[in-house]
């Protein structure tokens, strides 16, 4: 072969090898052949391919699982059963053990904790918030303010049976009224009344109206509520003293709760999770801080 | 100025090189010399320690793996010696990665591929397989002749057939000793006899096995030129001041037969070649796919010891010190008197250079932060996670409450009692831990670590109802304290927020 011009173009003078024709500041780029095994290791892989698209699912359309029959979903629910099984003695611990029980327990509390966290962010944090944190007309979880009762079991019979749940005959049920939606009171006397309360907690700002109210609470609720507002648990009545308030404790929310009354709703969790699970979210809200010692 | 050129498509001559390269099958021959002993010894080595450190035992606390390196990904801890390592401190294994990194940066500027050429696994699993090779099927001649036969007889397949057999048997060893970094090594070998090894653990076996017959059987230098991305850029390595194996043209060219005239020492007898195991002409120069192992120096001083002339024709040798000889000996014909002004010429490879300082300094850098780390390592860490939903928690008598999930990690064996303490509130502030009712005489929350592990506590930390601090956002110390001496064992800094007024 004659060394043409036109060769010397394309062939690298110091390897002999081939170039692509790029060259950048006077580098040109080779062309070296690959070596036939790369070849050989991408036909293979293509073979790899063809048999994958025979063993596995890889035609988008129902049915089209492959010869090994698997699917993705399959095998996510054998992952998931393979995983129950793993968890079910400690459940089955966690089933055995009372809430106080876990708690004194440092490896079943720790158990709790992990798995309550995850019930809690699927089942409650909707309405309680995401650690418990509560909103207006869903209570905080993590406050030393409980209406139905802060023990564990308490807690958990609130967990269980829910609070004014229709579907469930053992589920923690009173009515706040609506004293002004049904005339019982006055709007001058709610407001009388709201400015009672108001002074209940340090707050008055008429005085003259909160002692009108003084006599109207006296008459309409303190049989719910206490003589000094204090609340009481039986009735799910909250305490009007204290500094945490479920609806607002401003006046004019004070105003709305007694005129048109409140009455919040959380299902009853017993029919929907298992007892391991109801223990659980217990001990988890147990340790957001809240939670009252049995003995108190 | 960079410019790109349209490739001249369809020019003729562009399609003469074929897309695809054959193999060229390499055949290295037996060579015997000071580089190859050096060879063999760090061979040894290499090997003796990779077979033999998973037995190596080391007295630890009860329940711990007596094993002196053990890699426990069950557990996730990293046994070396005295040191056990968590998950959490892997920077240490970015350390080592870093320190390798740079000592072979450092190790190629100064004397070129020695690491490709002595230490690669590659190099040294590969020189093994060959040197079974060479045992069972002959030396360059005979493997030549026998590949080159169109049938085999029962003899060659015999042969063959066992190399293969060898080769698979040092490969499972391979594999098997890689597991035992895992897992530990005496329970392993035990289960293998009774054949009762786990899937997974066999495998990793399996995979190990298979690769390291490919790569050191069939593979072989076809790694280091394809595979191996460090050949692409040892040239940034490579400076004046590097012994690198190098030819000496100016001694050697031109080459020519040992009597003839005008001719230079290299009699061109190709011994160089045969014994390369990657199949490369030294002569050509510095190349890609030399991994500077040297062999071509023994076996040309073994041909120049032969013909009685000066060895070093090919050596360790800086491109600086080729050029300045090449100067020397330009106007002296070609032939032995070249050699001594040549050699005259040379001046000492210079191992201090900037670029070594700085390999040196960053190496020293990392290893000095390393051993710090690693002696001031505290057997107690402390740390404080605050919850962020709900930032604070309003209590009944209008107190705010922040909740945080401390961590506490013990290193030691045995468990320790340690007394919580926050700092920075106002007065009237406490703090509570959950489902602890242990305290110390000054009534603070005493916890137990956990062993060898970490242990989790809820920490409440609580205002007075009328003692919230200034600032909705206040830097507060938790602390760890001895509950005998009040010594502080660990401590962290965390904030406690407030509600706006």
């Amino acid at each position: 072969m004659a060394n043409t011009p036109e060769r010397d173009a394309v062939t690298d003078a110091v390897t002999g090898t081939a170039t692509t024709g790029h060259e950048w500041d006077g580098i040109r780029e080779l062309n070296t052949p690959l070596p036939k095994w790369w070849l050989w290791t991408f036909y293979a892989t293509i073979a790899f391919a063809a048999l994958w698209v025979v063993l596995y699912p890889a035609i988008p359309v129902t049915g089209a699982t492959g010869l090994l029959g698997y699917t993705a979903r399959g095998a996510a629910d054998q992952d998931r059963a393979a995983q129950a099984a793993a968890a079910e003695p400690m459940l089955a611990r966690l089933r055995a053990a009372e809430p106080a029980q876990i708690v004194a327990n440092a490896e079943l509390r720790a158990h709790a904790i992990a798995g309550g966290r995850v019930a809690f962010a699927n089942t409650c944090a909707g309405c309680h918030g995401a650690g418990g944190q509560g909103a207006p007309g869903f209570p905080s979880l993590a406050d030393d303010d409980w209406l139905w009762g802060g023990k564990l079991a308490e807690v958990e019979q609130s967990i269980r049976h829910g609070i004014r749940a229709p579907d469930d005959d053992a589920s923690r049920t009173s009515l706040m009224p609506r004293f002004q939606a049904d005339g019982m009171l006055t709007a001058a006397q709610v407001n009388d009344v709201a400015e009672h309360v108001l002074s209940l907690s340090g707050r008055a700002t008429d005085a003259a109206a909160a002692s009108r109210g003084a006599g109207v609470f006296a008459e309409n609720c303190a049989s719910c509520h206490g003589e000094r507002g204090a609340g009481n648990r039986e009735m799910g009545a909250p305490n009007l003293g204290d500094q945490v308030w479920l609806y607002g404790g401003e006046k004019a929310q004070l105003i709305r709760s007694i005129a048109f009354g409140r009455g919040g709703v959380m299902p009853a969790w017993e029919k929907r999770l298992d007892a391991a699970t109801i223990r659980m979210l217990t001990v988890y809200i147990h340790s957001l801080g809240g939670t009252e010692a049995a003995a108190q | 100025m960079s410019r790109i050129q349209k490739p001249e498509a369809f020019a003729p001559d562009d399609r003469e090189q074929p897309l695809y390269a054959d193999r060229v099958r390499v055949y290295p021959q037996a060579v015997q010399g000071p580089v190859r002993r050096a060879k063999w010894i760090i061979l040894i080595l290499c090997l003796g320690l990779y077979y033999l450190v998973p037995w190596l035992r080391w007295e630890r606390a009860p329940g711990q793996p007596d094993q002196a390196v053990l890699v426990d990904m069950e557990h996730g801890r990293l046994f070396f010696l005295w040191l056990e390592i968590w998950p959490q401190e892997v920077y240490y294994l970015t350390g080592l990665l870093l320190l390798g990194a740079i000592g072979i940066f450092a190790a190629t500027s100064l004397f070129g591929r020695v690491w490709c050429g002595f230490a690669c696994p590659q190099t040294v699993w590969t020189d093994l397989y060959m040197l079974v090779e060479r045992w069972i099927e002959g030396d360059r001649n005979a493997r030549m002749k026998r590949d080159r036969k169109p049938r085999w007889n029962a003899a060659d397949w015999g042969l063959k057939i066992g190399k293969h057999a060898a080769w698979v048997l040092i490969a499972a060893l391979t594999g098997g000793a890689w597991v035992m970094y895992f897992t530990d090594a005496p329970g392993l070998l035990r289960d293998i006899l009774a054949l009762q090894v786990p899937m997974t653990t066999l495998g990793f076996i399996g995979l190990f096995t298979f690769t390291t017959y490919l790569l050191a059987g069939w593979a072989r230098e076809q790694v280091c030129t394809y595979m191996c991305p460090w050949p692409r850029f040892q040239a940034a390595m490579l400076d004046q001041d590097s012994l690198a194996v190098s030819y000496r043209a100016w001694r050697g060219e031109p080459r020519g037969k040992a009597r003839g005239a005008g001719t230079g020492d290299c009699v061109d007898c190709r011994a160089c070649v045969n014994v390369c195991p990657t199949g490369v002409d030294i002569r050509e120069g510095l190349q890609m796919a030399c991994i500077n192992c040297g062999l071509c120096i023994d076996a040309c001083d073994g041909i120049m010891a032969k013909l009685g002339r000066e060895r070093g024709l090919i050596a360790f040798e800086t491109v600086g010190n080729l050029a300045a000889a090449g100067a020397a000996t330009a106007a002296i014909p070609p032939g032995p008197a070249r050699c001594a002004p040549g050699m005259a010429a040379r001046k000492p490879a210079q191992l201090l250079r900037p670029r070594t300082y700085f390999y040196a300094a960053a190496m020293a850098l990392i290893g000095g932060t390393m051993l710090i780390g690693l002696a001031s390592r505290h057997p107690v860490g402390l740390d404080a996670l605050r919850d962020r939903s709900p930032l604070f928690v309003r209590l009944a008598d209008g107190s705010i409450r922040n909740s945080y999930t401390l961590k506490i990690s013990e290193r030691r064996h045995n468990p320790d009692e340690l007394a919580v303490s926050v700092e920075g509130l106002p007065p009237g502030s406490s703090w509570q831990v959950l489902d602890t009712t242990q305290a110390d005489p000054s009534g603070r929350p005493v916890i137990t670590t956990r062993p060898d592990g970490l242990a989790e506590y809820r920490l409440f930390v609580t205002t007075a109802p009328h003692g919230r601090p200034e600032e909705e956002s206040t830097a507060v110390i938790i602390r760890l304290l001895s509950p005998g001496d009040g010594a502080e064992r660990a401590s962290v800094g965390t904030t406690f927020l407030r509600p706006r007024p």
